[in-house]
């Protein structure tokens, strides 16, 4: 780890700076097709990238982004790690999270770049090769899902309330999982999950762990 | 076994009655009576999906990704109603990544919402109604391009609510007028009139409910991909034939040339039952520009233009005699549909749930400047249940019964609308078990008498829907060499289980473990014709085709094996895939067996559903309990539990089952307490586009819930005996927490979602008035 590396907020903000002024690869702008107004009214898309590195997985992975790819679309359209998935985009139900140095976090509200030198996990870091994780195995067996949606947000909050609280109660359950929405409204099984989790030890016993 | 014959089949979906011709088994398929014990139909087997789900490896249409992919947005009206004038996309074209774009200008007339429009029409009846859609390199240019697009709207004035739209001088949606077909729809039987006034008490109310939307975690989207003249096209749908065929249609090309493919999908409700726009608009996309195109909406075209359940006014009346007999009830009542076709009627329950020889209704389907409704989980009867229900209440208490009692006294032993009996019914049975299992003894009496600003109350509704399916519904299934089989059936599994009730009806039969048995759902390129997955037909319509085919497979095994053996069909004995001779067990043969000495790779069986009985009309029963706490200081309502009862015939699997029952009662109290689309009246605004400002349940807002199944095999309705279970789950939670809340604070609140400033205004007045 070169001395960029450890300094995450640096390293960002300079590349970050860095990208918008000198990346701009042509094609977005229109000289002599939009007029002035038209060009203030488009804003259009930004092609400048910029170098990211952080670990997902426990990979550690480096990546060009545009410097407004949120957390999600790097992980989804870049990494091709799309259990987690972009339902509201507004942090507002959970179906996207994933966590960031042990944390459950949006990762629809949050940018890539933020994630600069920090470790993601995702649903699908969970599993061992094709074997699942023990939590994931208590979302089977107590049905802890139904369109399957919202299930890899709610197993990654349900990984960090478990990191948290290894024996949560109800109550400390419902609190953590308070923030993942469910439209199927399979709410009394994910308790029964993460609970069901609890009892096993499975954040302790799996992988991630 | 024999294959199939044609009859003519009579069915209900989502308020129709649809006669159809159906091809159905030739010979009765043998039937799992009720005391005929299973194995594994009916035990709790854990999802064969669950794997795919927990591992975030399912593929939904919305992580659909093919190569060299583009990627399409819709320009949508930002007016409510607005004609447009002229529409120029030459700069938006030119904007680099902008690969094509769509207006009514340079695509054919497509007939959409029952020819009432078109697929671009110029006339924009909604906030949101699609103006242009453009593909382009990334998602994000095809946004910039909308903004491109010169757009001259004529504005038209709007209307928004269904009281004014039904107005002389409202504003026209459609030259015939605002109210859909010109007149309201009628029911009538006996003589109302004469019945209110052969009563001892009569009590009128008006109730209302409000607009609520879908709101699926997955969005809707559709991938669209061409080969030369073939299109493939994954979507998140509900229905993959019906996708199909308005695409074969739209497109004008033969339904062979499409594929419609859904694997998984995040939620539908009812909002993923009809072809989408955007769907034929991404394959109109992909064929222009040579490229597969995918379209996803996002969550504020969620909440805007695809589909939601209408709101209601009902005026209801009830008249009875003093010892409970009900004498007339009558319904009248309006609801906006929103800018295209659809009937907001809710009368259903009122009709058929209770004993009465005198009822009249009258129902407006009023379009709106606003989203066109389509149908949500159990359409009309959420909204009808709970004015009914709280109507039937009032009446209990104005001639001093017990809710419940008056209910048992007013009990329908036949339907009463077509006047034939009940497959059957245990309705009774349900109440039971609903008042034992919450202590209906418990309830305040009188009403509003618990102790101290936070009190308690219990209320009760009623259930009644269809849910007995119908033929058509196919599924094939292919029995390997090496005893595994691979179901294909052309449904789909939106989280209710489809997929293991399948694998358990084919391993029940074929007796092989059910990891030997892969199921493949939602395509229409390799699966047998099954109906859409709504109105609570997938599993009593789907589980007797996959039981005949099965029994086919069967069939065949034994008499290979009769053949092989050299015996007679009836000496043999069929266990877990191994065939022998009753008299000297040592002579056998298995599944491998069988299939080599035949020279077979796979036998291969379609089964079909059967028809329906004639002469009988089959229903789902229902009754659920909830018991609330109504803070009098704060106005907020707690459910602190709701009991179900139902009447489902067959459970295919209780760990499945328990679980829609959870999901069905949660979005019930979701939709008594807090959801509502919102909509500004002045500007015509919907103000409710996100999942913070529309409410919606979290697992802090689930109460305690237990369900009972009450029922046992129903083999009127087919050899296994299933009724359906997603909308009943749903369909009476709002009315009997309606009912909680009046029994709580004595004072009853007849519009929902009952919101705490409701419930402070109603104390507030009722104060004043005593």
């Amino acid at each position: 780890m070169n001395k960029e590396d450890s300094e995450p907020k640096n390293i960002s903000r300079r590349k970050f700076l860095k990208g918008v002024g000198t990346g701009v690869i042509g094609g977005a702008v229109l000289p002599g097709v939009l007029t002035s107004e038209e060009k203030k009214k488009t804003s259009p898309p930004h092609q400048g990238k910029v170098p990211l590195s952080l670990k997902v997985n426990g990979k550690a992975v480096r990546v060009l982004v545009e410097p407004r790819t949120t957390l999600v679309q790097l992980l989804r359209d870049h990494l091709n790690l799309t259990g987690a998935k972009v339902t509201c985009n507004h942090g507002e139900c959970g179906t996207c999270t994933v966590l960031l140095n042990g944390k459950a976090v949006y990762s629809c509200h949050i940018l890539a770049l933020d994630a600069a030198n920090k470790e993601v996990i995702t649903i699908e870091g969970l599993l061992a090769g094709e074997k699942l994780h023990p939590l994931q195995e208590a979302f089977i067996e107590q049905d802890g899902l139904q369109c399957g949606y919202c299930t890899p947000g709610q197993i990654m909050a349900a990984y960090a309330l478990l990191l948290k609280h290894p024996k949560p109660t109800t109550e400390q359950v419902k609190e953590g999982m308070a923030g993942n929405l469910c439209r199927c409204s399979t709410y009394p099984n994910i308790v029964k999950s993460v609970m069901a989790a609890a009892e096993k030890n499975a954040v302790k016993k799996g992988k991630g762990g | 076994m024999a294959g199939q014959k044609i009859i003519k089949s009579k069915f209900f979906l989502e308020d129709d009655f649809l006669e159809t011709l159906a091809e159905v088994p030739a010979e009765e398929v043998g039937a799992w009576k009720p005391d005929k014990k299973l194995k594994i139909v009916g035990a709790p087997v854990s999802r064969v999906d669950g794997y795919d789900k927990v591992s975030g490896t399912a593929q939904y249409t919305f992580d659909v990704s093919l190569p060299n992919m583009a990627f399409a947005k819709t320009l949508r009206c930002p007016h409510p109603h607005a004609r447009i004038k002229s529409i120029d996309i030459s700069k938006a074209l030119k904007l680099p990544g902008v690969l094509a774009i769509i207006t009514h200008e340079n695509t054919p007339k497509i007939p959409w919402y029952y020819n009432t429009s078109y697929l671009f029409d110029p006339h924009l009846r909604y906030l949101g109604d699609e103006v242009a859609c453009a593909a382009a390199e990334s998602e994000e240019i095809a946004a910039e391009a909308l903004k491109l697009i010169n757009v001259e709207y004529e504005i038209l004035p709007f209307v928004t609510d269904a009281k004014k739209a039904m107005e002389p001088n409202a504003p026209k949606l459609y030259e015939e007028g605002n109210i859909r077909g010109g007149k309201p729809s009628v029911y009538k039987r006996g003589d109302a009139e004469k019945g209110f006034k052969e009563a001892d008490a009569v009590v009128e109310d008006t109730f209302t409910t409000r607009v609520a939307v879908h709101n699926p975690t997955e969005v809707h989207c559709s991938a669209a991909n061409w080969d030369g003249d073939r299109l493939t096209v994954w979507d998140s749908t509900q229905a993959v034939f019906n996708v199909r065929d308005a695409l074969a249609r739209s497109l004008n090309i033969p339904a062979n040339k499409v594929r419609v493919i859904k694997k998984y999908m995040g939620g539908g409700f009812g909002s993923k039952l009809a072809p989408g726009k955007y769907t034929v608009m991404a394959a109109f996309l992909a064929r222009k520009i040579g490229r597969p195109v995918k379209i996803a909406l996002d969550r504020k075209e969620m909440n805007l233009a695809v589909g939601n359940r209408p709101d209601s006014v009902q005026k209801l009346k009830a008249g009875a005699k003093k010892d409970g007999t009900l004498t007339a009830l009558s319904h009248h009542s309006y609801g906006t549909v929103g800018s295209h076709p659809y009937g907001a009627g809710c009368s259903w329950p009122l009709r058929t749930v209770y004993q009465c020889d005198n009822v009249y209704v009258e129902e407006y389907s009023v379009y709106t400047n606003a989203g066109p409704a389509r149908p949500m989980r159990a359409p009309g009867h959420v909204q009808g249940t709970f004015a009914m229900d709280s109507l039937i209440d009032e009446i209990a208490g104005k001639i001093g019964m017990d809710p419940l009692e008056f209910r048992l006294k007013n009990y329908a032993e036949k339907d009463q609308v077509s006047n034939l009996p009940y497959t059957s019914k245990r309705l009774k049975e349900a109440y039971k078990k609903g008042a034992e299992a919450i202590g209906w003894h418990r309830r305040s009496q009188p009403a509003g008498s618990s102790p101290g600003p936070m009190k308690r109350g219990i209320g009760m509704a009623t259930q009644i829907w269809w849910g007995g399916g119908a033929p058509p519904a196919y599924a094939t299934i292919r029995l390997n060499r090496d005893g595994s089989a691979h179901v294909m059936a052309g449904t789909q599994d939106i989280g209710t289980g489809t997929y293991t009730f399948i694998a358990q009806v084919t391993a029940e039969v074929l007796e092989i473990p059910i990891e030997k048995i892969t199921v493949t759902l939602g395509d229409t390129g390799r699966c047998p014709y099954c109906p859409v997955s709504g109105g609570s037909l997938t599993a009593p319509s789907v589980s007797p085709a996959v039981h005949h085919a099965a029994q086919q497979i069967k069939a065949k095994l034994i008499s290979g094996a009769a053949a092989i053996l050299e015996l007679p069909e009836d000496q043999l004995l069929y266990q877990k895939g191994v065939i022998s001779d009753k008299k000297d067990p040592s002579k056998k043969i298995d599944i491998t067996g069988i299939l080599r000495k035949m020279q077979e790779q796979e036998l291969i069986a379609t089964g079909a559903r059967n028809a329906n009985p004639t002469g009988y009309t089959i229903n789902t029963f229902g009754a659920q309990f909830a018991e609330v706490e109504v803070d009098t200081e704060t106005g907020r309502v707690k459910v602190l539990k709701v009991v179900a009862a139902n009447d489902i015939g067959r459970v295919l699997n209780w760990k499945t089952a328990e679980n829609q029952f959870h999901g069905g009662i949660i979005q019930g109290v979701s939709f008594a307490l807090m959801e509502q689309r919102v909509i500004d009246q002045a500007t015509g605004k919907v103000l409710t586009t996100n999942m913070h400002d529309y409410k919606m349940p979290t697992v802090m807002d689930m109460p305690e819930i237990e369900a009972y199944v009450v029922s046992e095999a129903d083999n009127m309705i087919s050899s296994v005996g299933a009724k359906g279970l997603g909308e009943p789950a749903h369909i009476p939670t709002a009315g009997a927490i309606a009912n909680a809340v009046y029994n709580a604070i004595g004072v009853r609140i007849k519009s929902l979602p009952i919101t705490p400033d409701k419930v402070l205004t109603a104390l507030q007045k009722a104060r004043r008035v005593s």
